[in-house]
């Protein structure tokens, strides 16, 4: 009803003004780099081509629908071929293509030409999250994290209404990707399970994420500021919902946001060696489920009937603890459950692992150590 | 021979009666009747499917069904109206036409021809069975759109992806077997004096699209065959873990693909190039250039599929040759729309249903081959691919492309097919409102994809809300105006209408199936016709 309203509105003011229809985005983005720039131009070279041929063409089609029916006495003429006719509007589509080649192959090129970067990120698409790796090239920064969606609520019908359907409705993650500005920074895409399409409009890139491969693609952002995007290729259930959110800071800030995520990443690691209380591995756990577990197995820990099965009550989450550690560290071959060995740290697997056994009223009272999770590794 | 044509003429007309006639038919007119009645039962079926797509993007949030569901629809609404709608409605009417067209008594292969035939209700079965399966809560069935892109089909596929698998084999076997019974048809059997070089252009399309047919629908075979391999023997075609290539995938399926796309528009071109010389009464322009277009958009359309895979990262190299290969079709196809707009140029044009709707086709299937040629820009299609920009130029060229000159065709040849002229207040009806709300439905989807909207996603960010709301209406509008058609089809096949149609029909029809009476012989030409 609501969208009913606001299509009337928004036919109403197509009407009376086009000035008002400015919050309604028409157009490509021309964004921020040299890539998105090229490719505005060119979309709007060719659009304009279009159009122009289009008036010819449809006009000719309507001036002889208007004037050469037979209501208006109209006789029809016996010509039927004309060589030369045919001869002209074969060279001249011709040339007009060409005319469009030459820009387009000029802005590919400069596209394609990686060489002389400063930086490397590598981005891997996992179902349905990113994963981002500064860990690639010469300056290794050592700096690795995932960026989920923020409002898991968004993937099921029950929950999708408790989300705020704000500016930034389905594009806003817990961790954005952070690059320098002025710095050609080379980005290497690849994929964990199925293919995912890395794209930001602002930036004018998209290259799938495939499994078994690494693309690459490059990025000289000369204004800070925040930048969103979305999965492009069709990856499964919840493709609609892994954004992407990049942050560009200047060199300064970039350089204090490394410093900080080192330092991040030495207090984790000093925090798997103690022994945590239950309470706070359920408080830990509630949040990495919600990350990690939640796209597939539901935050009621339902699952998806037929499709991902419920923990709630089942058999691993309440059976023996080494087993059900043994699953989510490996996986399950052939299913889509997944190897998180290598996604989580010791003390995010000790803390989901707890939450499992202990929500939903699954109860079983028991609970895994960062420490127990080392012993596998 | 003679004595059996004789023998023939004494049983003119004895058709078999009930369900046997139907089923054990080797009559060209019969069995082109099946095509026609099975492509528009999954019109519906396929429609009411996306009326579930837009009737869950109607507004932001989810509403009425949860993503995997969603997915479930996009795939299965563009199996059933690519495989299921438009190539049975062409074939069905190649059924009927082309014998007529050349002078023949029927098709050349009539047996085969009955097997392609019932081995469609079967291969749709199995698909839509998977369907009703995941709607009863027995397991989802295939999620992966269309394109069926590995990894996503194998290795992550659902149970009935077995059930798909099998249900392409059957209608690539369907479809191989049709497209040898036309072109045997159209080698063999035409009138004496009848030369290629006069056949009417929508034998000739056919004729193309046949060998089209011919070339790809294997490879599509191969590619799932595979698959079944690597979901149940243990390969690793498309498993990079096992040493296989998820991008060869892409590569084998849009080998196939892309003809496909032909597939689906030349027999169109072709309809159109029948009824605009009819109503324009005046010859078509340029019949050899016409033909030699066609041939060069067939042989095109095998060296450019890789512009669907521009985001794979493909070498420069290879981006640069099929960005070039791709512009090229533009010549040829503008070739035809030149042509089109010639034949009507100082002509004397009426405008019943049928003129109606291959106007609207030359219009709309131009905006879709302008932003097609928009699309074949590389570095502009990092920013196109994959979203709602593809969306609205395939629809454009399917819908008001392929799916209008079906609609032309039905309208064109339907008084000669049931001896009754349909209603012609209720045609204009009918092409008025479809007109209009496929616009609504389908133009503002250029506006949400260049602003960023990817396809395939359940819901949206707030800023593509209203034009999704738009295309909606749009949608229902459209989807319930079909059954304008629907009525109107059963109305005149039952003989409600007041006008019997004339053996020629339309005032400026040439071509022997306008020298029949309508409605046409059981057995078209018994004696072939002579052509000049």
């Amino acid at each position: 009803m609501i969208a009913a309203m606001r299509v009337a509105g928004l036919l109403g003011l197509m009407l009376l003004s086009g000035e008002s229809l400015a919050d309604y985005q028409l157009n490509m983005v021309p964004g921020v780099t040299e890539f998105s720039q090229g490719a505005y131009e060119i979309h709007t070279m060719v659009m304009w081509i279009c159009v122009v041929i289009g008036i010819v063409v449809f006009g000719a089609m309507i001036y002889s629908i208007i004037n050469h029916r037979k209501s208006k006495g109209a006789v029809a003429a016996d010509f039927h071929e004309s060589t030369t006719l045919e001869i002209i509007w074969t060279i001249i589509p011709f040339v007009i293509l060409i005319v469009m080649a030459i820009p387009a192959t000029k802005v590919l090129l400069a596209m394609e030409d990686v060489s002389g970067t400063e930086m490397s990120v590598k981005v891997t698409g996992y179902q349905w999250k990113w994963h981002y790796d500064y860990n690639v090239g010469e300056k290794a920064e050592e700096i690795s994290f995932f960026s989920n969606i923020t409002t898991p609520d968004s993937l099921s019908i029950a929950t999708s209404g408790n989300v705020v359907k704000g500016d930034n409705y389905l594009t806003d993650v817990d961790n954005r990707m952070i690059i320098p500005t002025d710095t050609k920074v080379r980005l290497l895409f690849t994929s964990n399970d199925v293919i995912h399409a890395w794209w930001l409009p602002q930036f004018g890139v998209k290259k799938d994420a495939i499994p078994g491969f690494i693309n690459e693609s490059w990025i000289s952002v000369p204004e800070p500021g925040i930048y969103r995007g979305k999965c492009a290729e069709l990856c499964g259930t919840n493709h609609g919902f892994m954004p992407i959110v990049v942050e560009a800071l200047s060199k300064e800030d970039y350089a204090a946001w490394v410093d900080g995520q080192k330092s991040a990443a030495a207090e984790v690691a000093a925090s798997a060696s103690k022994t945590w209380s239950k309470a706070d591995l359920m408080a830990k756990g509630e949040q990495v489920y919600a990350t990690f577990c939640a796209g597939c197995h539901q935050a009621n820990g339902e699952g998806l009937p037929n499709v991902f099965p419920g923990l709630k009550g089942s058999a691993v989450a309440t059976g023996d603890i080494s087993k059900h550690l043994d699953v989510v560290f490996n996986g399950v071959a052939g299913t889509a459950m997944q190897a998180f060995g290598g996604q989580l740290n010791d003390v995010d697997m000790a803390a989901v692992v707890t939450y499992e056994r202990n929500a939903w009223g699954n109860d079983v009272g028991d609970m895994a150590q960062p420490s127990d999770v080392k012993a596998m590794r | 021979m003679s004595a059996v044509i004789e023998e023939h003429h004494d049983h003119h007309d004895h058709k078999p009666t009930g369900i046997g006639r139907w089923l054990f038919s080797t009559n060209h007119k019969d069995i082109g009747t099946m095509y026609l009645w099975f492509s528009f039962l999954m019109f519906f079926i396929g429609g009411t499917l996306a009326l579930v797509i837009r009737a869950e993007l109607f507004e932001p949030g989810l509403q009425f069904v949860e993503p995997e569901f969603f997915n479930q629809m996009t795939t299965l609404h563009g199996l059933i109206m690519v495989f299921g709608v438009i190539m049975p409605a062409f074939v069905g009417l190649a059924n009927w036409m082309v014998p007529m067209m050349i002078g023949a008594p029927d098709m050349a292969l009539p047996r085969m021809n009955n097997w392609s035939f019932w081995l469609l209700p079967g291969a749709f079965g199995i698909l839509i069975a998977s369907l009703i399966m995941s709607i009863m809560g027995m397991g989802s069935a295939p999620n992966f759109g269309w394109t069926f892109y590995a990894p996503l089909s194998t290795t992550y596929g659902p149970a009935s992806t077995d059930y798909f698998i099998f249900s392409v084999h059957l209608m690539g076997i369907s479809s191989i077997m049709g497209s040898i019974n036309i072109i045997a048809t159209i080698m063999n059997m035409r009138a004496p004096g009848m030369t290629y070089m006069k056949m009417p252009i929508f034998v000739w399309t056919w004729f193309i699209t046949a060998y089209l047919l011919i070339a790809v629908m294997p490879v599509l075979a191969g590619a799932v065959t595979m698959m079944l391999t690597d979901r149940n023997f243990g390969t690793s075609f498309f498993n990079a873990a096992g040493g296989g290539d998820p991008v060869m995938f892409q590569h084998i399926f849009w080998f196939f693909g892309h003809p496909e796309v032909y597939i689906m528009i030349l027999p169109s071109f072709g309809i159109i190039s029948e009824i605009v010389p009819t109503f324009a009464r005046k010859k078509i322009f340029g019949y050899s250039s016409m033909v030699y277009a066609t041939a060069s958009i067939a042989f095109l359309s095998f060296i450019v599929w890789a512009h669907h895979m521009f985001t794979t990262g493909m070498p420069v190299a290879g981006e640069l040759f099929f960005m070039y290969a791709t512009m090229l079709i533009a010549v040829p196809t503008g070739v035809k729309v030149f042509n089109w707009v010639s034949t009507m140029w100082k002509g004397s044009m009426t405008f019943e249903t049928p003129m109606l709707f291959a106007i609207a086709f030359i219009f709309l299937f131009t905006i879709g081959g302008f932003t097609g040629l928009m699309l074949c820009i590389t570095p502009a299609d990092f920013q196109y691919h994959d979203t709602y920009f593809v969306v609205a130029h395939f629809h454009y060229v399917l819908v008001t492309g392929a799916a209008f000159g079906i609609m032309a065709g039905v309208y064109f040849w339907l008084p000669k097919w049931t001896g009754n002229m349909y209603d012609e207040t209720l045609g204009k009806w009918h092409f008025w409102t479809s007109v209009i709300s496929v616009n609504v439905l389908f133009f503002p989807m250029h506006f949400v994809g260049l602003a960023g909207m990817p396809r395939r996603i359940p819901d949206y960010s707030l800023q593509f809300a209203e034009f999704n709301a738009m295309a909606s209406v749009g949608a229902f509008a459209f989807g319930f105006c079909q059954l304008i058609f629907l009525y109107n089809v059963i109305k005149t096949a039952r003989g409600k209408t007041s006008v019997k149609a004339t053996g020629q029909v339309w005032e400026g029809a040439h071509g022997l199936e306008w020298t029949l009476p309508s409605p046409a012989p059981f057995h078209s030409f018994t004696t072939p016709p002579q052509v000049k």
